[in-house]
């Protein structure tokens, strides 16, 4: 399922490359900050996505995260207690999609180039492990609806607003559970139910500061991390008892 | 808008983010779960983690880490409730080294059980079972114990007569544990050490709710020292699942643990002083009912069909 995705980025390239007469690119796009520093404080963040086209047309915006592979369970009643029976892997999963669009998708582009450009949560690729199982929709769409009910997929699509017919702008809602990595937002220029012009830019999520340093070192140094946990422990039980003590 | 909603907008604002279980959450949900555990900690001498694990995990911390982060954080509240009961003389350290020498063998066994059960892929559905099954035990054995004293306080004030052991007493390894006025076999507390050490390592709990029972009904301790003791325990065998978790798994998060344990200490003072002034024979039977409601709604989830009955594992990568 590898081809899809070459395919994919093979039209992008193209269409970088389709200047138009004016010698003009048709799409400029870009993010106000390309690092989200997930911080102590990290409450989510909101990204502005900007840019200016040649002429009156629509955006299509479609931010993905890194991909994963996920393992979907399912519940089935054994002996009248619930219990996780079959499984279904997913691979290439992205961890993160966001959508943003100037006008509803049914309105701009036709189901194949909807399909193709991965826009609309129903056309986000996930390669099943085992393509012929016969519940492969339901859990499928049961792994959109966890997706989206942690709020990693967006419900619905963040509206694009135009200024004039050249200059629009949306905020990109990133919430405070994305996992880190390189993020890749793809800007679409539609015109008559055709994708004319695209530009993508990059969006990097990634750890900073004291979290990030804590995060590091109980990786790099788990043993010591682990005794200096149960330290501070230990520390912490001794002053609330000094803090408490009846005199 | 008036100050109060802008007091309650900044509450609501201040969310922290944990590095190691990496989602964002209120500080003063953390600080409120932690007091709401230290009360019950106060009030019954039980870490509580039985609660605040569950607890932690609904509000979206995940489960791994949840285990984990709760152990560093029993060490904490241990450590400052043993030192308050020691100031009063009522550790039996002699008790509780015993049960701390079966505790460690049990925590080992219980860590390669918890591994084996989930490469298995049913570690949640053993540790619910396990739940349900210990605490509905544990809640209305002691709920029965404690009407029954209560009659009895009722009819006449004579304090309760200290169990009879006639089935023990043929064990060998016979020793003098003056503290707890016991001459009883060491294999005795060496049991129940090794057996909640296996608990606790496959629930992710200090298991005071299952060492204070059982100090009480089947050793029969003299109850001054049954918490001070168990305390002491504990913080060496949780001691030692955090430094494991940590060094393997990656879980602990320190900075979680600190704010729980803030919360914590001061809800064990506020439990502490509210514990004085209430009997102990009235305060067990609250604590049987908090723990037959535990074991109620455990055993409901376990039951009810679930609202979702799908759930997303990822695979390998993650934690």
């Amino acid at each position: 399922m590898i081809a899809p995705r070459l395919l994919q980025v093979a039209a992008l390239i193209v269409l970088a490359m389709m200047r138009p007469a004016s010698a003009q690119a048709p799409l400029i796009a870009d993010l106000d900050d390309h690092l989200i520093a997930i911080t102590t404080g990290f409450a989510g963040a909101d990204v502005l996505l900007f840019g200016t086209t040649d002429g009156p047309g629509d955006v299509i915006v479609v931010v993905k995260g890194p991909v994963a592979d996920i393992e979907v369970m399912r519940k089935e009643r054994v002996g009248g207690i619930w219990i996780n029976r079959k499984g279904l892997g997913f691979q290439n999963v992205p961890a993160v999609y966001i959508l943003a669009s100037s006008k509803p998708l049914d309105d701009l582009l036709p189901v194949d180039q909807r399909a193709f450009y991965q826009m609309g949560i129903e056309n986000v690729r996930m390669v099943p492990v085992s393509p012929d199982d016969s519940d492969l929709k339901t859990f499928s769409e049961a792994l959109i609806r966890a997706k989206q009910k942690s709020g990693l997929f967006s419900d619905q699509p963040a509206r694009i607003l135009f200024i004039g017919d050249r200059l629009f702008r949306v905020n990109l809602r990133v919430p405070s559970t994305v996992p880190t990595g390189t993020y890749l937002a793809e800007v679409y220029l539609v015109r008559d139910q055709k994708v004319v012009g695209a530009q993508t830019t990059p969006l990097v999520i990634s750890k900073i500061g004291f979290g990030a340093d804590i995060y590091d070192f109980a990786h790099r140094h788990s043993a010591t991390y682990g005794v200096i946990a149960v330290l501070v422990a230990l520390l912490a039980g001794w002053m609330a008892h000094l803090a408490f003590r009846r005199r | 808008m008036t100050w109060a909603t802008a007091i309650l907008d900044w509450f609501l604002g201040l969310q922290i983010y944990l590095p190691i279980a990496e989602v964002a959450l209120n500080v003063f949900l953390l600080l409120g779960l932690g007091a709401g555990v230290g009360i019950l900690s106060g009030l019954f001498g039980v870490g509580g983690g039985f609660l605040l694990t569950p607890l932690l995990i609904f509000v979206g911390v995940p489960p791994a880490v949840a285990v984990a982060t709760q152990s560093n954080q029993v060490v904490a509240s241990s450590v400052s409730g043993v030192l308050a009961h020691w100031s009063r003389g009522n550790v039996d350290i002699k008790m509780g080294s015993v049960m701390l020498g079966g505790g460690m063998l049990g925590a080992s066994v219980g860590v390669g059980l918890f591994t084996l059960l989930r490469s298995l892929g049913q570690i949640d559905l053993v540790i619910a079972i396990a739940y349900v099954i210990t605490l509905s035990g544990i809640g209305i054995m002691m709920a029965v114990e404690s009407i029954r004293a209560l009659r009895r306080s009722r009819r006449s004030m004579a304090p309760a007569k200290l169990h009879q052991h006639n089935w023990a007493q043929g064990l060998p390894l016979k020793m003098r544990f003056r503290k707890s006025r016991l001459y009883i076999s060491a294999l005795l507390p060496g049991g129940i050490g090794f057996i909640v050490g296996i608990m606790s390592a496959i629930m992710g709990v200090g298991g005071a709710f299952l060492l204070v029972p059982a100090m009480i009904y089947l050793l029969g301790m003299a109850t001054g020292v049954v918490i001070g003791t168990s305390l002491f325990q504990i913080i060496f065998v949780q001691a030692w699942v955090t430094f494991w978790q940590a060094n393997t798994n990656q879980t602990v998060d320190v900075l979680l643990a600190l704010i729980l344990t803030i919360g914590g200490v001061v809800g064990a003072q506020i439990g502490g002083r509210l514990g004085g002034k209430l009997p102990a024979e009235q305060l067990r039977f609250l604590m049987a009912i908090v723990i037959l409601v535990t074991a109620g709604v455990l055993l409901y989830e376990l039951v009810a069909r679930p609202s979702e009955l799908f759930s997303i594992v990822i695979a390998g990568g993650g934690h």
